[in-house]
C-alpha cells in the first residue's frame, strides 16, 4: 500500500466527485484525533500499577488491553455514514469501532475502568463493549461478528428497514469458517450487510503470509460474487469512498460487500506485548504513513484548513477525551451484589 | 537431579519437548504456538528446537484444528493440540465432543485418539466472561475425554508425559495464575522438579495437607487457595484435610470417600461454575461412599452461576477466595446433620 500522494489536482477530483466537503473531512480529522486521544489515555492509565514489573492483574485497569492506534481512518471511514439505527459488531478491539458509532466516550471510558457508569455498569469491559442505543456490539471470540452482524441485517430486511449492519473484523478473524458462512448466507438472502477487514498483517504474533493462502482475504469474498474492495485503510479518504458505495448499496437492497482495508497497529498485539515478531523498523515505515497527519496535510492543500484549524480540532479531541477520562476515574465500583443479577432478565 | 521450577507453564512445555525429542509421532498444532508458545507458555521453546515443521502456527480455525487433529491421530500420529484459552472451546467444539471423544467408541475400538489438547483456564486478573472460564465441567460431562488439572509444576510435568503417553484423548487444564509467566499473578509455589522423565498417574489424587476437623476437594488453582485457607483455619485449632484431585476424568472415589469417612464433613471448592458441575458430582460420590460418616450436609464453593464479570469488586465477588473458603469451613464446622 505504498501509493504516492496524490497530485492537488486528483486530490481535488476525487474529494469532490466523491462527495466529500470540506466539513465531513474536518470532522473525520476530529474524530481521528478523538479516537487516538483516547486509545493513548486509556493506554497511560492502564500502565498504572504495571511498572516496572507489568502484571496484568494489576492498576485501575485490569486484563488485557488491545488499542487500535494507527487504524482510525478505517473506523472513522466507515462510521461517518452510519446512523444510530445501523448495526455495528466488532471484535476484541473494539474501542476505536464504538466511538465512530457515535457511542459516547465518557461512558465507553467508565467501562473500561470496570465503573458502575460504564457502558455496561463494568461487567463487560474493554473487549466486551455493548450500546444498545447506538447498536453496538463485539465480542471477544475471534469470528463472531460476521454472523451476528448478518443477523441483524435479516432482521432489518425482513422488516423492510432501510438499515445496514456492519461487521468489523481482523484478517486473521477472516480465516475463521464464520466469514465463508457468513457471505454465502448474506449473499443467498440479499442481506444489507457490509464485512470491514482490518487487514493490519497480524493476527497475535501470527503474520499474514502464515495463515494466509491467499494475499488478500477480499479474494475470497470474490468467490461468492460479493462486490469487494481492497482499500488503503490508512488513507481516510480511500476508507470513506468504498464504505459510501457500498453501505449505499446495502441499503438500497442490492446486498452485502466486503472491504479489506489494509492498515497497521502501532502498539502491540495487546498492551505488554514484546513484539517478537515484527521489527522496529517496519513499525517505523507504517509510522510515515499514520493516517491523521496524512489527513491534515491533504486538507492543508486543499485550502481547507490551517495547522490552527487542525490545532484547534486536535485540542477540542483531548478535552473530550480529559473529561471522558475523568468521568470515569471519579465514578464509583459497582457494588459486589451487582455480580449475582443480570443473567436473565 | 532437580531443580528449582516456578510454576506449570514451563514444566508442561518441558515434559512436551522430553518426549518429542525421542517420538516423531507428537507434532504441535494450535494458534500463537511459536513465538508466544501458545501465549501461556505451555509450547516455549519448542518452535526454536523443532521448528515450523512440527511446531505449527495455525490460522485461527478451531473447529478445522482439531479436526485436523483427529484426522492426523486416526492414521497413528500423536497431535499435541492448543486450545489458547478454554473460552474458545465453542469454536472447535463439535470436533472434540463428537470425534475426538467419540471416534474409538464408535468404530469399535478401531481408532485410537491419542490427542493431547492444552489449555488455559482461570479468571482473578479481569480477563472479563470471554477469557477467565473453567468450564473443565463440559469436558468431564463427556464420556471420552481425561481430564488433568496440574496444581504444582511436578504434577503438570508428570501428567503432561503420562498425557503423552496415552492412546486416549486427554485435556491438560493449565490454571493461568499458575503458570509463573512474569506478565500474570502467580499463587502457585515454587517447587523442585527432577530433570529426568516421570509420570504421574491419572487417577490418584494428592492429600497436600492431612486434618482432622474436615475435607476441603479442589483441583488446580483452588488447592492452592484451600491450603492458604487451612493455614488459617489451624491458627483457629481447626485441622483442615486438603485434596488435590489432580484429574476429574479418571477420578480417585478412594481417596475422596476414605478422606470423608476420617473427617465426617466435606467442602468442595472449585473455580467452575456452581450447577450441574464438579461439585455435585464429587458430592454425588462422597455421600455414595461416606453417607453414615457424614456429620453435616456436604457444602459447596463455586462460581454462582454467573459470567465471570469484568470489574474488580464484582469478579472479588464470584470466584472463590481464601477468605470466603475459610468462612463457608467455619459455618459448615458449626452445622449438624440438619444444618
Ligand atoms: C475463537 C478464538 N480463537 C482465538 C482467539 C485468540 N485471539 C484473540 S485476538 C486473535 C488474533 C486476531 O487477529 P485479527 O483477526 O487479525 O485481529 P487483530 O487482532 O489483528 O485486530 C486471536 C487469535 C480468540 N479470541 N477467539
Ligand atoms: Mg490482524
Amino acid at each position: 500500500m505504498w501509493k504516492p500522494e496524490p497530485s492537488l489536482a486528483d486530490l481535488r477530483y476525487t474529494v469532490e466527485k466523491s462527495g466529500l466537503t470540506p466539513e465531513t473531512l474536518l470532522a473525520a480529522y476530529r474524530q481521528m484525533c478523538l479516537i487516538r486521544s483516547f486509545e493513548e489515555t486509556i493506554a497511560d492509565r492502564y500502565y498504572i500499577g504495571k511498572t516496572p514489573q507489568f502484571n496484568m492483574a494489576a492498576g485501575p485497569i485490569r486484563g488485557e488491553m488491545h488499542l487500535a492506534v494507527g487504524q482510525e481512518a478505517v473506523a472513522v471511514g466507515v462510521g461517518m455514514h452510519l446512523r444510530d439505527p445501523d448495526a455495528v459488531v466488532s471484535t476484541h478491539r473494539p474501542p476505536h469501532h464504538a466511538l465512530a458509532k457515535g457511542v459516547p466516550a465518557d461512558k465507553l471510558a467508565a467501562e473500561i475502568f470496570g465503573k458502575v457508569t460504564g457502558l455496561c455498569r463494568g461487567k463487560g469491559g474493554h473487549m466486551h463493549l455493548f450500546d444498545a442505543e447506538r447498536r453496538f456490539s463485539c465480542s471477544g471470540i475471534v469470528g463472531a461478528s460476521f454472523p451476528q452482524a448478518a443477523g441483524a441485517a435479516f432482521a432489518f430486511r425482513h422488516r423492510g428497514e432501510p438499515h445496514v449492519a456492519v461487521a468489523f473484523a481482523g484478517e486473521g478473524a477472516a480465516n475463521h469458517g464464520t466469514f465463508a458462512e457468513t457471505l454465502n448466507a448474506a449473499v443467498l438472502w440479499r442481506l444489507p450487510l457490509v464485512i470491514v477487514i482490518e487487514d493490519n498483517m497480524y493476527a497475535d504474533s501470527t503474520p499474514k503470509w502464515q495463515a494466509l493462502a491467499q494475499p488478500h482475504q477480499f479474494q475470497r469474498a470474490l468467490g461468492f460474487n460479493v462486490p469487494s474492495y481492497l482499500v488503503d485503510g490508512m488513507d481516510l479518504v480511500d476508507v470513506w469512498r468504498a464504505a459510501k458505495e457500498a453501505i449505499e448499496r446495502a441499503r438500497a437492497g442490492y446486498g452485502p460487500s466486503v472491504i479489506e482495508a489494509v492498515c497497521y497497529r502501532y502498539r502491540g498485539h495487546f498492551e505488554g506485548d514484546a513484539e517478537e515478531y515484527r521489527t522496529r523498523e517496519e513499525v517505523e515505515r507504517w509510522r510515515q504513513l499514520d493516517p491523521i497527519p496524512r489527513l491534515g496535510e491533504r486538507l492543508k492543500r486543499l485550502g481547507w484548513a490551517d495547522d490552527a484549524t487542525l490545532e484547534r480540532l486536535r485540542r477540542e479531541a483531548e478535552e473530550e477525551v480529559a473529561r471522558a477520562v475523568a468521568f470515569a476515574e471519579q465514578s464509583p465500583l459497582p457494588d459486589p451484589a451487582e455480580a449475582l443479577v443480570g443473567v436473565f432478565r | 537431579m532437580t531443580r528449582t521450577m516456578k510454576g506449570i507453564a514451563f514444566a508442561i512445555a518441558e515434559a512436551i519437548d522430553q518426549e518429542m525429542s525421542e517420538r516423531p509421532d507428537i507434532v504441535v498444532l494450535g494458534e500463537d504456538v511459536t513465538y508466544w508458545g501458545a501465549v501461556f507458555g505451555f509450547t516455549m521453546g519448542l518452535y526454536e528446537k523443532y521448528g515450523r515443521d512440527r511446531v505449527i502456527d495455525t490460522p485461527i480455525t478451531e473447529q478445522t484444528f482439531f479436526g485436523m487433529a483427529a484426522g492426523a491421530a486416526s492414521v497413528g500420529m500423536h497431535p499435541v493440540v492448543s486450545l489458547m484459552f478454554v473460552d474458545f472451546l465453542g469454536a472447535g467444539f463439535d470436533q472434540m465432543y463428537n470425534h475426538i471423544a467419540k471416534n474409538h467408541y464408535m468404530s469399535g475400538g478401531q481408532f485410537a485418539m491419542p490427542v493431547t489438547i492444552l489449555t488455559a483456564i482461570g479468571g482473578g486478573y479481569g480477563d472479563a466472561a470471554q477469557h477467565s472460564q473453567v468450564l473443565y465441567g463440559l469436558f468431564a460431562h463427556v464420556p471420552g475425554f481425561k481430564v488433568v488439572v496440574p496444581a504444582t509444576a511436578y504434577d503438570a510435568k508428570g501428567l503432561t508425559i503420562a498425557a503423552l503417553r496415552d492412546p486416549n484423548p486427554v485435556v491438560i487444564f493449565g490454571h493461568k495464575l499458575l503458570t509463573g509467566l512474569p506478565f500474570l499473578p502467580f499463587e502457585g509455589q515454587e517447587e523442585a522438579v527432577p530433570e529426568d522423565r516421570y509420570t504421574v498417574e491419572f487417577g490418584k489424587a494428592a492429600v497436600r495437607r492431612e486434618g482432622s476437623d474436615l475435607t476441603m476437594i479442589a483441583a488446580g488453582l483452588m488447592v492452592h487457595r484451600c491450603m492458604r485457607a487451612a493455614e488459617e483455619l489451624a491458627r483457629d485449632g481447626v485441622s483442615a484435610e486438603v485434596i488435590d484431585l489432580r484429574t476429574l476424568v479418571p477420578l480417585d472415589r478412594e481417596t475422596i470417600v476414605a478422606s470423608a469417612r476420617k473427617t465426617g464433613r466435606v467442602l468442595i471448592v472449585d473455580e467452575d461454575y456452581q450447577s450441574y458441575g464438579m461439585t455435585g458430582e464429587i458430592a454425588f460420590q462422597v455421600q455414595a461412599g461416606a453417607f453414615d460418616a457424614l456429620k453435616a450436609p456436604i457444602r459447596r464453593l463455586a462460581v454462582p452461576d454467573v459470567p465471570i464479570p469484568f470489574s474488580e469488586p464484582l469478579e472479588r465477588a464470584v470466584i472463590p477466595s481464601v477468605e470466603r473458603i475459610v468462612a463457608e469451613a467455619k459455618s459448615l464446622l458449626a452445622a449438624g446433620v440438619r444444618a
